[in-house]
């Protein structure tokens, strides 16, 4: 099935003696934008870090397009196409702008090992240009991005996911701690990132942002998947006794 | 997209450029100048700053400790601690002083074996190697045993001391040859410091291993997320300090014309309150070497005021004490204030 771009079979992670994620079995196709919704400790952010090589999973397999994978560390992830915006962001609040959109593939003018010279110019032109392409305008590139208000970071964190070709982007609670405008303006940017024909997975707790911007909402509870519904087929009711448990889909009977 | 971009452009308030660290320091530095100055025309009726030997003798008193804490601040950006510096010179430098002694002294240690008048690369190379063992140690049990860098590096104090002490049970080890002693020799140090110090400059502000320093001291769970290899950076930023505190080792024996297994105790303390006055943050993230190098001169023209207004070396200490205590909670001020305006 060469337009399944990204593929789980029994992936499972255990921290110790708690069991985050347990055989999910997931899948995402080309051009596809997915919705994972479920309570807080169900399993997204771990599902997340597993396909990401931030972690190493308990076991199970990772698919993406078409050959196994076992990613070392999140920037073999990065490097074979998948980008994240992670929950806590993994910015550098030290940093200003440019240096966080390339932290960890910084672009180099003279090559010297570790002591590789950075090219600012280049770094900086790129940015100007990542933050064009989703329209998020931030004041003092040049600034530490610790003084910035919570949606700004959010936008260098998601501009970030723009400024490298990618054929995943992956977003967790993008918006979860922003207000109306803001939020309104990383919809924006995410709605801008989908007409390039991305395939995404976004997780989100916003009910209406998720049937505003995906075509499949995939349920989790307690680490597994309890639904796998089409946005046409259901409703946020619907969607809502998944996640509470009162509800679990047919084919995952007995997995929860 | 326009009208959201203005929005987001309008509601965000815009924060002006962060005051500098180091902006504080060069102000308390020519404070300090100008209030010796001022006390010196009007108790001792000259002029402290006017006056090259008193100046040249401070900054070469000063840059040794300098150069070690070049080093120690880059491991404080990267979020650490290095307290073995101290020991490391005095451990590097009496190994190193072993390797440098002429062949007239009959007492020289390796006389017996014929290594002695050997040219200054020996000497020299046998002192950073030591330092480099303190440094891969103290990499390996911060990176890889996850040991937290203020317990790794006060065992390496502790022991690195003991190595020193040991190598000759106590004895100072004398008499080197003429080119080592150059090493130290006039102004030799203070150039050493400021090529050591213009180089990790440079290497802290437009390289990629300056800018993962940052970044891992700024945040390292976000830093790991974004594909560093912290245990592999963490490593050669604790192999860094230590070879410059090998060399800072070198230079003091050099110029002493001896080793003396007590050599750089307490410098570590010193290169820690240099950084920290200079604007390097303790927790982190934030600093610079140019904020070490006007600590570093803060320290050296506090101690030579002392000397000059001849004033009791037992109240340096307490003054020496003074300064650190008020320059992190100056740090820790400055931090409050910025997380209250974020
Ligand atoms: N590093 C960890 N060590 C131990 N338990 C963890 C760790 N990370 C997550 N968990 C646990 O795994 C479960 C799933 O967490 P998470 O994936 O963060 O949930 P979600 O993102 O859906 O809110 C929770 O019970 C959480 O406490
Ligand atoms: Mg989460």
């Amino acid at each position: 099935m060469s337009d399944i771009i990204l593929k789980t079979e029994g992936l499972t992670k255990h921290y110790g003696g708690v069991h985050a994620l347990e055989s999910v079995d997931f899948e995402l196709r080309t051009g596809e934008h997915v919705a994972i919704m479920g309570d807080n400790g169900a399993g997204k952010s771990t599902f997340v870090r597993q396909i990401t090589g931030v972690e190493q999973r308990t076991r199970g397999r990772i698919v993406f397009q078409g050959e196994d994978v076992n990613f070392k560390g999140p920037l073999d992830a990065r490097e074979a196409g998948i980008e994240t915006v992670f929950q806590n962001l993994a910015l550098a609040d030290d940093l200003d702008v440019p240096s966080n959109l390339f932290l960890g593939r910084e672009k180099i003018l003279v090559k010297l090992g570790p002591f590789s010279i950075l090219d600012f110019k280049g770094m900086r032109a790129a940015t100007d240009a990542a933050l064009k392409r989703t329209a998020v305008k931030i004041p003092n590139l040049g600034n530490p991005i610790r003084n910035m208000s919570g949606g700004q970071r959010q936008c260098v964190a998601i501009a970030r996911t723009a400024t490298f070709a990618s054929k995943l982007i992956i977003m967790d609670e993008p918006t979860a701690a922003l207000g109306v405008q803001e939020t309104r303006q990383v919809e924006n940017i995410i709605r801008q990132l989908k007409a390039n024909g991305e395939p995404m997975i976004l997780i989100s707790h916003n009910m209406r942002q998720v049937f505003d911007l995906v075509d499949r909402i995939v349920v989790f509870r307690r680490g597994r998947i309890v639904a796998n519904l089409n946005k046409s087929e259901t409703s946020g009711e619907d969607v809502v006794s998944y996640i509470t448990g009162a509800k679990t889909g047919a084919e995952y009977a007995g997995a929860a | 997209m326009t009208d959201a971009s203005a929005v987001m452009g309008q509601m965000d308030k815009p924060r002006r450029k962060p005051w500098p660290a180091e902006l504080n320091a060069l102000i308390g530095l020519v404070v300090i100048m100008a209030i010796f100055e001022i006390v010196g025309w009007s108790l001792v009726g000259q002029s402290f700053l006017m006056n090259k030997l008193r100046l040249s003798i401070m900054i070469t008193q000063v840059a040794v400790v300098g150069i070690l804490a070049v080093g120690v601040t880059q491991v404080i950006i990267s979020g650490g601690i290095d307290l073995s510096g101290g020991s490391i010179i005095g451990a590097s430098a009496m190994i190193a002083m072993s390797f440098a002694q002429v062949g007239t002294n009959p007492r020289a240690i390796f006389a017996a074996q014929g290594l002695v008048d050997l040219p200054i690369l020996f000497p020299i190379l046998v002192g950073l190697s030591v330092a480099l063992i303190g440094g891969l140690i103290n990499g390996a049990l911060i990176a890889y045993v996850k040991l937290p860098p203020f317990i790794a590096t006060l065992g390496m104090m502790v022991s690195a001391r003991g190595v020193a002490l040991w190598y000759t049970k106590g004895q100072p080890i004398s008499f080197p040859t003429n080119e080592f002693m150059a090493l130290g020799d006039g102004l030799m140090p203070v150039w050493i410091f400021i090529g050591v110090a213009a180089l990790f400059s440079l290497i802290m502000k437009y390289t990629v291993y300056g800018k993962h320093t940052y970044a891992i001291g700024s945040n390292e769970a976000s830093a790991r997320m974004s594909g560093i290899n912290v245990e592999r950076h963490l490593m050669l930023v604790y192999v860094i300090a230590a070879l410059l505190a090998g060399l800072a080792g070198l230079v003091l024996t050099a110029r002493a014309q001896t080793a003396q297994p007590v050599f750089g105790t307490m410098n570590e303390l010193d290169a820690i309150a240099m950084a920290v006055i200079g604007g390097v943050s303790l927790s982190g993230g934030r600093g610079s070497i140019l904020g070490t190098a006007l600590g570093m001169l803060i320290f050296g023209v506090i101690f030579s005021g002392f000397i000059f207004l001849s004033v009791d070396a037992y109240y340096q200490n307490m003054v020496k004490g003074a300064i650190i205590v008020g320059a992190v909670a100056l740090d820790q001020w400055r931090q409050k204030r910025q997380a209250m305006e974020a």
